[in-house]
């Protein structure tokens, strides 16, 4: 897919690189943190929108990968004497292993068979975690998980979080735009076909929720490197709906639309629910309206715009 | 190449496809006539793996392929286009054909290399081949209903197949498309040595292009032999023409 928006892009990320990196010499420390949130946010949404805006594939309940990366960090560098370090490895990859156990539960279905098991699945895992207290910490979760100094402070905590971010979506854009990727998408607009053409379907699906599961997983442990803390409703459905809205919010079918999504979401959350505890009344109207006007989000809708604008 | 005997389906207890059989040799093309819903997609979809057959075997180059998955069945040398457009509407025209190529080449677990290099030479030559490659950046659901059957075509050439089936390929074409869809067809067969057997309404496409004539009535297979044993075999006019004295011309 051509795509005028990111024609020449690349002098454009480095420019929106450059200004990351220097928000924390202009911007106060809250401000940080909320950029740091939208980053790792936005790495979940576009985790999910790999397997749900370019495989098709109906992925419901993706935050029980960002909360399982998220508690395979912690659990690992509180239980265990090893490096720290080795619990961003394994929080990822405990995520990505789960990804591929629900996988091949769920793939035998399709659509929203797909998606009502899967979520059926997340909220067992969810269950698991929120009660098992002695393990998990239950429903209070855990607090002040321990860092390596380095990341320990809120500066290091953004620069770790940039720095994963941008490797971890650099990857996934390879991916996308790779023979898998193709594939992957045609399978999204036509799976009897694909199977026509020689692709084995459901493994390329199963493939594909696994490294979804992966990045959902990095995404979790950068949290807690941001947070120090996780909680059970890091992997409660409601924010697996949030991360659907940042993806049809933003354009599921654009790159960065479910980070600028993220970007819409978190900002509404921080600074609405400031002025009413009703901020989900705020977020439905704006849902509605982008359902109506912007059938294929912000960014999709600005693509389209410069599309017409460069033909005339 | 293709030997087909007494294959079954049946949907709820609607025998769709009832004891046909077809046999079809390397170079050959074979066309499939029938009224409609005589049976012949889905004598299509069993050979091609889309359904899997209640019963009778499907040989192809002497293996048994009956049932298997059609990814399966498309490694073996087997493509097809569809009846009804069945493109990947949101890529464009080069990508719909390229993903085919890619996958021919087993090469959609490449999580890396960027496709835009990938396989592009081969994609070309086939676009170039059935004349699609002028709107080869277009985005499939914007092209006409007769581009889009053509493209069909193209996506089934993509995995380089020695055996193509082609789903009434020049349905809802204009006079103009359908020429030029036979004589691409023509071309396959001459300048690419692809065995093909189709199913197709126009009577006139079938006698002009097509070795041998198996004929489909109800789900079964009625006649199969030359254009001259199927126009003049009374079972045929009874099923087609209604009992009519004329031979079929």
């Amino acid at each position: 897919m051509k795509n005028p928006l990111l024609r020449g892009k690349l002098p454009w990320v480095i420019a929106a690189l450059i200004v990351l990196f220097l928000l924390p010499v202009f911007l106060d420390r809250f401000y940080v943190y909320l950029a740091a949130i939208i980053l790792l946010t936005g790495l979940s949404a576009t985790s999910l929108n790999f397997v749900l805006g370019y495989g098709g594939v109906f992925q419901f309940h993706h935050a029980v990968f960002y909360g399982i990366g998220a508690y395979g960090t912690a659990l690992m560098i509180i239980k265990s004497n090893l490096s720290p370090w080795l619990g961003f490895i394994v929080g990822p990859v405990v995520a990505g292993i789960l990804g591929f156990v629900i996988g091949v539960i769920c793939i035998r279905l399709s659509k929203l068979y797909f998606g009502m098991l899967q979520i059926s699945l997340g909220s067992l895992v969810w269950a698991i975690v929120y009660r098992w207290y002695s393990f998990t910490g239950g429903d209070d979760g855990i607090h002040g998980v321990p860092l390596p100094d380095i990341i320990s402070s809120p500066n290091g905590a953004y620069y770790f979080t940039l720095i994963v971010t941008a490797v971890s979506m650099f990857i996934l854009y390879r991916m996308i735009r790779s023979p898998f990727g193709s594939a992957l998408q045609g399978i999204r607009d036509n799976p009897v076909r694909s199977e026509m053409i020689g692709v084995n379907v459901k493994l390329q699906q199963l493939l594909a929720l696994t490294i979804a599961g992966f990045f959902g997983g990095v995404a979790g442990s950068l949290f807690v490197v941001v947070d120090n803390t996780v909680f059970p409703d890091m992997m409660f459905w409601t924010l697996s709906l949030e991360l659907i809205i940042m993806c049809l919010l933003g354009g599921w079918f654009s790159f960065l639309g479910p980070m600028v999504g993220a970007g819409i979401i978190v900002l509404l959350r921080t600074y609405v629910s400031g002025l009413t505890v009703y901020w989900a009344l705020i977020l439905g109207i704006i849902m509605m309206l982008v359902i109506f006007f912007l059938p294929n989000g912000v960014l999709g809708y600005l693509d389209r715009f410069v599309k017409k604008k460069a033909r005339s | 190449m293709l030997e087909v005997t007494s294959l079954q389906k049946s949907f709820d207890g609607f025998k769709a496809v009832n004891n046909a059989s077809l046999s079809v040799k390397e170079g050959e093309v074979v066309a499939v006539i029938g009224p409609n819903g005589a049976g012949k997609t889905t004598l299509f979809n069993l050979i091609t793996g889309v359904l899997k057959p209640d019963g009778g075997k499907v040989l192809f180059k002497g293996e048994d392929i009956t049932g298997l998955p059609s990814y399966k069945v498309c490694r073996r040398g087997m493509s097809r286009s569809f009846q009804v457009v069945n493109v990947f509407p949101r890529l464009t025209v080069f990508e719909n054909v390229q993903v085919s190529v890619l996958a021919k080449q087993k090469r959609t677990w490449n999580l890396f290399a960027p496709s835009a290099k990938l396989a592009v030479s081969e994609t070309e030559k086939i676009l170039e081949n059935v004349g699609l490659a002028d709107i080869k950046d277009a985005t499939s659901a914007a092209l006409s209903h007769g581009e889009r059957k053509v493209l069909e075509i193209a996506i089934a050439l993509g995995g380089s197949p020695e055996f193509l089936i082609l789903d009434e390929p020049t349905a809802g074409m204009s006079p103009e498309e359908t020429t030029r869809c036979i004589d691409l067809i023509k071309q396959l067969k001459e300048k690419l040595g692809i065995t093909i057997l189709f199913c197709e309404h126009d009577m006139e496409i079938v006698f002009s292009i097509s070795d041998r004539i198996m004929v489909m009535v109800r789900g079964s297979t009625i006649i199969e032999g030359t254009c001259d044993d199927v126009r003049c075999c009374q079972e045929v006019q009874d099923a087609y023409l209604g009992g009519s004295d004329a031979c079929l011309t």
